[in-house]
């Protein structure tokens, strides 16, 4: 309906120029040179501190699938994968709560959700730190319950480990597949399921069969939301992770700060950006094709 | 709209998931709330309440670089939002209005920003600003926060786009035409038609943008200076080392300015949509 109605940019240069020249600079200069600089790089080689010279080596690119970077990349996906099947647990509850929820009650439960994702993330995982610290809230309030009992309790090593960063992985990613979910489950056909419970199927079953695959784009898409921020974190395992907790982002930065290796950097840099094209495209094929078997 | 009485699909109303719906509220609100509270409580060691105080507010106020790094956020959200809010609105008509050659391809790199990982974004600024435009030392404040500013547009502003062209989707062209067979210029028409139909995606975009950048760890990380310190990453170095009831009580204040901006947005949003249903 809209294509028809738009203005073919000749008929109206000036126009045009006015709307779009801005905006169209401004892309280009301040982001498509840094990010084309940074992919330059990748195949450069450091000569002095401060110059790199592109020579088309990709060294780094081979460099990036060794043992030791694989493993980290692997792990990477891992816990995101992780934060993703735990955000999904933990969050089609509610997204389905929300979804049949009275009008009110909906908005206030959208909020719910909404604000602490609006809440800066380095206090979220500050706050998250101060809970889980060695004489944080939880070791403190065992720990008081243990002394009551008397009981011998030693503090739980809660920070500082893989299950730190997994944990406040899902802390700050739930929102971003609850809210998906809900516009997916917001959009299914309820005459669908009232007709499955009508007909005697269970919650359970016509959640499974009915609602699950009805909303099964929504879902994919909501998990892809989700998988991309946490397997590129970076925050989250530098506070909350210990030695062994390095994601991909932690061994970029690495890369550009301590290690100076800025070419290297910049090829673990783009592969992660890859892998996010990677993972985007295939989504888009998916859905393409549900949608092309569905009449 | 709904029964009064719980209908089948009422899963609100079953104690099960209202008790999920409680354990996860606890889980993403019971750190915050702690977070908030601490920072009232007198004793340094930030566990055991011994009693109520403002001191820590008083020294973080005092505290020089906290102070500064606060200012500086809330410098750089504002001007990053308002020339997002103009770069996002401008280009969302230019993709709405006009048909131009490599549209699909540039349509695809405008919504770059939004999907590339944060740590790629933050790396690309760190290179470009070191090796490409080296932002001059030793401007006047707010100049000597151009780079940092600079990218926090390039990834705002993207969204601000999204924004404002799902609302020019319900704009009914008809009334620019009217606008224009009556003799509005492109300008005249531009500013009273189309401005005021955009204005509720433009209150919303703004706020979008005006958060991520005052949440902005990463980018900034790679873009800031010594001398031009965020409050996260202020906060960040402070973590690193020690924790003392100071960053709770300045991220109390960040909280609370988060959720009156929210309110405000709320409420603002609330009234132009139900303006625009009443037309």
């Amino acid at each position: 309906m809209a294509t028809s109605e738009e203005q073919d940019w000749k008929r109206a240069r000036g126009p045009f120029a006015a709307v779009f020249t801005a905006p169209a600079l401004w892309l280009l200069a301040f982001f498509v040179v840094p990010l084309a600089i940074v992919w330059a790089y990748s195949f450069g080689e450091t000569t002095t501190p401060t110059t790199i010279e592109i020579s088309g080596t990709f060294r780094h690119y081979v460099r990036a699938f060794d043992p030791v970077y694989l493993e980290i990349f692997l792990k990477s996906a891992w816990m995101a994968a992780l934060t993703t099947a735990l955000c999904l647990v933990v969050g089609f509850p509610v997204a389905l709560a929300i979804t049949f929820a009275p009008e009110r009650a909906k908005a206030w439960l959208l909020l719910l959700i909404m604000l602490p994702f609006w809440t800066n993330l380095l206090i979220r995982t500050y706050a998250l730190m101060a809970v889980l610290r060695r004489e944080g809230y939880v070791n403190a309030g065992i720990g008081r319950i243990a002394e009551a009992l008397g009981w011998q309790f030693d503090p739980l090593p809660l920070l500082h480990n893989n299950f730190a960063v997994v944990l406040g992985l899902v802390y700050v990613n739930l929102p971003f597949l609850v809210l998906p979910l809900y516009a997916a489950l917001d959009r299914l056909d309820r005459s669908l399921l009232e007709a499955s419970l009508d007909l005697g199927a269970g919650h359970l079953r016509t959640i499974r069969e009915i609602v699950v695959p009805l909303a099964m784009p929504g879902i994919l898409s909501g998990l892809l939301i989700t998988f991309i921020p946490a397997l590129g974190s970076y925050l989250t395992p530098d506070l909350l992770g210990g030695p062994d907790s390095q994601m991909i982002a932690n061994v970029i930065e690495r890369q550009f700060k301590r290690a100076n290796d800025w070419p290297f950097g910049a090829a673990l840099s783009f592969i992660l950006m890859y892998l996010t094209f990677i993972l985007i495209a295939g989504q888009t094929v998916l859905a393409g094709r549900r949608r092309r078997r569905e009449p | 709209m709904r029964r009064e009485a719980a209908g089948p699909l009422d899963y609100l109303a079953r104690w099960p998931l209202r008790l999920w719906i409680g354990l996860v509220a606890l889980f993403l609100y019971a750190p915050l709330v702690t977070l908030m509270l601490f920072s009232f409580n007198e004793s340094k060691r930030n566990i055991v309440w011994t009693g109520f105080t403002f001191d820590w507010y008083f020294k973080a106020f005092r505290n020089a670089g906290l102070l500064e790094a606060f200012t500086n956020s809330l410098a750089i959200a504002a001007i990053a939002t308002a020339i997002s809010v103009v770069l996002g609105a401008l280009v969302a008509v230019a993709c709405w209005r006009f048909r131009f050659p490599l549209k699909p391809a540039f349509e695809g790199v405008l919504a770059l920003p939004i999907v590339v990982p944060e740590i790629c974004m933050g790396v690309a600024m760190l290179v470009f600003f070191a090796r490409v435009m080296p932002w001059p030392a030793g401007l006047p404040w707010p100049f000597n926060l151009g780079a940092i500013i600079i990218a926090h547009v390039s990834f705002c502003f993207p969204f601000v786009a999204v924004i404002v062209r799902a609302r020019l989707a319900s704009f009914n062209r008809e009334l620019e035409e009217a606008a224009k067979d009556l003799g509005a210029s492109e300008w005249r028409a531009f500013i009273d038609v189309l401005v005021p139909h955009m204005r509720p995606a433009l209150v919303a975009g703004a706020l979008l943008a005006f958060t991520l950048s005052l949440d902005d760890f990463v980018i900034t990380f790679f873009t800031a200076g010594p001398d031009t310190v965020t409050f996260p990453v202020k906060v960040y170095s402070m973590v690193r080392f020690s924790v003392t009831p100071e960053v709770n009580a300045a991220s109390t204040v960040l909280i609370l300015l988060t959720v009156a901006l929210t309110a405000v947005g709320l409420r603002l949003q609330g009234r132009d949509m139900a303006r625009s249903r009443g037309i």
